[in-house]
């Protein structure tokens, strides 16, 4: 499916980082692995470090913190934001929607639409297109984007396929309207009948949470976790993105006009750095122009992935200057979605902890 | 240049790779040993191997490996 927008733009992203740090190296502890093979995997998939958060943490408090600061510092005007967006798979609760959690912390104003969204690695590109949909109506001028998740509560320790790489984190994304008309394109597809792929398997309505479904299950390949956890087959997901996400950025730029040359970066969700770098191969694109550094740095984020790579690796261009940008997101639903746009100019750009 | 017995032998010496038709089957290479063989092929032959040739198929057996290798032009 295709999009196109005008009139339209990105006014600033920060990532709200929890301050808590876990090495990869105290996660080989857990691990039934030995030590020789976890360090291989390191290397390889580029894990290193990750951000977990402690105590509880829940996306609003990552999301109240972010939108607070941004607040407090006049970056943000409060009574401006027409609509909230809140992108996760972790939300505060079933019933009300995270939105209306932080909208009620922050008394924002009730003139407003919060939304809540079940997305995630593809999240912040479709949070993008409906933030730009809702940007067509005359009623809204400005939308706040929050992409939050955290995951890692809900991953096995003892899982080394997924919590290595898992990720938490906020990022808060301001968009706003322009009267420069410079044409947004974008790319969404969706596979549902691939739905098993990434799955939390209990914990909703189909099978409710026991004390059954929270026992640690050997699962094969040294892997272990609960039908609680997050699951994720590892196999599926690298052979979907390498064969769906290469064709579709091929269409978009496409679409819009564009050589690969003229696009200054391709800011990418991360899932790890070994399928990074075999996208950027099969695209024949400089690897430095792919950049790959996230998950050794702070996790996998879900939808909070790609706008930390902007807000950690083109802060000050994107501040200075402006870049043509082609972002992309892949993952559970199974979705994948793209879009090229330019951005710069941003009032802020930055990562603050919680 | 290693020789892709070699390799798998890197990654797993405990097993005999040349006894068996069926890598993954017989639970000599599990998922993450593909993605390390990919890596270590890649580096010991300079190549890049495309991403959706990362399959069970094209690792499964030393054949197999053979001809996934010969199509980026590497006679093994």
């Amino acid at each position: 499916m295709k999009f196109s927008f005008a009139g339209k733009r990105i006014a600033g992203v920060l990532t709200v980082l929890p301050a808590n740090e876990r090495s990869f190296d105290d996660d080989m502890k857990d691990f039934d692995f030995p030590p020789e093979k976890s360090l291989k995997l390191k290397r390889v998939m580029g894990y290193d470090r990750h951000r977990i958060v402690t105590d509880g943490t829940c996306v609003s408090d990552l999301a109240v913190c972010g939108l607070q600061s941004l607040f407090d510092r006049g970056l943000v005007k409060p009574d401006e934001l027409d609509a909230l967006i809140v992108i996760t798979q972790s939300p505060d609760y079933f019933m009300p929607a995270t939105s209306n959690v932080i909208q009620g912390r922050l008394n924002l104003k009730h003139d407003m639409l919060c939304l809540d969204i079940n997305q995630g690695c593809a999240g912040f590109v479709v949070g993008l297109i409906q933030a730009f949909m809702m940007m067509e109506q005359a009623s809204i001028h400005k939308v706040a984007l929050v992409n939050g998740d955290v995951l890692s509560r809900k991953v096995c320790r003892k899982d080394k396929n997924s919590f290595p790489l898992i990720g938490d984190g906020a990022c808060i994304t301001i968009l706003e309207k322009t009267d420069d008309r410079q044409p947004i394109h974008a790319s969404l597809k969706m596979d549902g009948t691939r739905n098993d792929a990434l799955i939390i398997p209990a914990g909703g309505f189909r099978m409710p949470s026991t004390p059954e479904t929270a026992v640690v299950e050997d699962v094969g390949e040294n892997n272990y976790r609960a039908k609680d956890n997050l699951t994720m087959n590892g196999t599926a997901v690298f052979n979907f993105v390498q064969v769906e996400v290469p064709p579709m950025i091929e269409a978009l730029l496409q679409d819009a006009g564009l050589s690969s040359d003229a696009i200054d970066y391709f800011m990418f969700h991360q899932p790890n750095k070994f399928m990074l770098q075999k996208l950027a191969d099969k695209m024949k694109v400089p690897r430095e122009r792919l950049p790959s550094n996230i998950v050794e740095n702070f996790g996998n984020g879900s939808g909070a992935t790609i706008p930390t790579n902007l807000t950690f690796n083109l802060a000050r261009p994107l501040i200075d200057g402006t870049l043509t940008l082609c972002l992309a997101g892949f993952g559970v639903g199974l979705t994948w979605a793209s879009m090229v746009l330019k951005v710069g100019q941003l009032a802020f750009c930055e990562i603050i902890e919680y | 240049m290693k020789t892709v017995e070699q390799v798998l032998k890197g990654i797993r010496p405990e097993f005999d790779f040349t006894t068996s038709e069926d890598f993954i089957a017989d639970g000599m290479l599990d998922s993450f040993d593909v993605i390390t063989l990919v890596s270590e092929l890649d580096a010991a032959y300079g190549i890049s191997i495309n991403g959706s040739d990362i399959l069970p198929e094209n690792v499964k057996n030393l054949a197999a490996i053979a001809r996934l290798l010969q199509t980026y032009g590497i006679a093994p």
